[in-house]
């Protein structure tokens, strides 16, 4: 068996799922320090496809390979029973993790719990669960980040602040991370490749490329591609806020 | 008959109570926790079909349930995979399909059993033999939970969060099965199978409130589960009614006593 540098390599994936294609020849590698975000409409399989790399559902067709030992923090869109247990920010972030107090402390202070850890699941807010679940992943110090539409229920100054602590995390981390998200033109300075879903791979490569590609503009449409079209002429994550008002001024 | 709680059944009957209480506690937990009181239920109630074959087939009541339980909960999580119906819709069918097919089993071959007994659950039907039983399976749930405790707490609170983990929650929810299939069994002559999930529900309700930890929660409903069976117990003796309701009329007096408790207490 050959050895890979790639951290997860697919090749040539199918899933099909009560007689519907929902991916179809998927290629995709993921290598060290790779930011990709996986972008497409609603039933595109972009769930799926993070969970056949994840190595969570086992694809009809094609081939899966992850390096030896490569550790994941998966963050998913949310999580379902919050309510019904009793259970405070800590005892879930730790809960089955093997760590240190050091590193707990580290994690905590870099998605900006401190103040949280002792309070119950149950009455955080969505942007505060959003980080909760972050430090999660973080926790074992994961060379890949699998990220769910993580800024899915967080309104849009929620949204600006998480991606700039995802990018924060990325560039501090050195790791690779993976998302899938909507919110393109809020990820467009970190992300370094962009991989266009619609149960195939419609288009990929750097996001500017992807906005010129017809396949992307008739899926997404023109003020979209527009939109991302602003964003790559700026590299300060600070200015986002003053580019997105231009940009729905100029819509 | 006059009967006194130093009667040996009545010892007995009590001794019973608790091991029933020590583990629907800790396993209630996870059933509120899941939202899955219709699955326990469901699991109860097919546990006749195995009391009936159990007695038929001479290889006593408890080996039936066990395996008829388990049988049952396997092929409710096989169905439940294949998505074909609704897992309520599945589980309305399954469960009072079992339950029929057992009281039919069991009349058609005239087996002289005290269905009441089985329903309700009637204290008088414990003998010293069941008690090494009912113990035995008592020590085999807490040792299960308490080995996977991290795992089932993790799968509680999200599957795909446990399988980004390693963990594959099918293997958990056959364990979480075979765990109720043991709670059935313990639990069905004291209190009987119509009434087996309010003891796994109730004790849990009534502290969640009061609980800031699973594992705290967990304690305090099997503190609850002992209190209300050793009182409902003496109640069903006083006022000589099946032992089953009994307790459950206790626990659920404990269970508004606390949201009372708790809402004076939030006043404040």
């Amino acid at each position: 068996m050959k050895t890979i540098n790639a951290l997860i390599s697919a090749s040539n994936v199918s899933v099909i799922k009560h007689h519907k294609s929902i991916l179809k020849n998927i290629d995709i590698q993921i290598n060290k320090n790779d930011f990709i975000t996986i972008i497409g409409p609603n039933g595109a399989g972009k769930t799926m496809l993070l969970k056949c790399l994840m190595g969570f559902y086992e694809p009809n067709f094609g081939k899966i390979q992850k390096k030896d030992k490569l550790k994941i923090g998966y963050m998913p869109q949310s999580i379902n029973v919050i309510n019904t247990v009793p259970i405070t920010v800590k005892s879930f972030i730790t809960v089955r993790k093997k760590y240190d107090d050091v590193s707990f402390k580290q994690v905590i202070s870099e998605v900006d719990i401190n103040q949280l850890v002792n309070k119950q699941l149950s009455v955080l807010s969505g942007g505060e669960m959003q980080r909760v679940l972050l430090a999660r992943s973080l926790l074992n110090n994961p060379d890949l980040l699998v990220l769910d539409e993580p800024a899915q229920n967080l309104d849009i100054s929620g949204q600006l602040s998480f991606y700039k602590l995802i990018q924060e995390i990325y560039s501090k981390r050195n790791i690779s991370i993976l998302m899938v998200s909507h919110d393109l033109h809020l990820v467009m300075v970190s992300t370094k490749k962009v991989l266009c879903l619609s149960n195939h791979i419609c288009c990929s490569g750097k996001p500017q490329q992807v906005a010129q590609d017809p396949e992307f503009i008739s899926m997404f449409g023109k003020d979209m591609a527009n939109m991302m079209a602003v964003y790559q002429h700026t590299n300060h994550t600070s200015q986002i806020d003053n580019q997105l008002i231009d940009g729905e001024k100029n819509n | 008959m006059e009967k006194k709680i130093t009667d040996p059944f009545i010892i007995r009957g009590i001794i019973a109570g608790i091991a029933v209480a020590l583990i629907s506690g800790i396993v209630g937990c996870f059933i509120v926790w899941r939202r899955m009181s219709y699955y326990g239920e469901s699991i109860a109630h097919s546990s006749l079909l195995g009391v009936g074959l159990g007695i038929l087939l001479g290889t006593g009541i408890n080996f039936g349930i066990i395996v008829v339980c388990l049988l049952f909960g396997i092929l409710f999580l096989w169905l439940q995979q294949s998505k074909i119906l609704s897992t309520d819709t599945l589980l309305g069918v399954l469960a009072h399909l079992a339950l029929s097919i057992g009281i039919i089993v069991i009349s058609l071959n005239r087996i002289k059993i005290d269905i009441h007994a089985f329903l309700f659950g009637d204290i008088l039907t414990v003998s010293s033999n069941d008690l090494w039983m009912m113990y035995f399976g008592v020590i085999l749930v807490i040792f299960l939970v308490c080995f996977n405790w991290s795992s089932l707490l993790l799968v509680t609170i999200d599957e795909d969060l446990a399988r980004s983990e390693g963990i594959n929650p099918i293997y958990v929810n056959l364990l979480l099965t075979t765990i109720l299939t043991i709670v059935v069994a313990v639990s069905l002559q004291i209190i009987g199978l119509l009434l087996i999930t309010a003891m796994l529900i109730i004790p849990a309700a009534t502290s969640r409130r009061l609980a800031n930890s699973p594992e705290q929660m967990a304690l305090i409903a099997t503190f609850v589960g002992i209190f209300s069976v050793i009182l409902g117990i003496f109640l069903s003796i006083e006022i000589d009614a099946p032992s089953g309701p009994s307790i459950v009329v206790v626990s659920a007096t404990l269970f508004f006593l606390s949201y009372l408790f708790n809402f004076i207490i939030k006043k404040d």
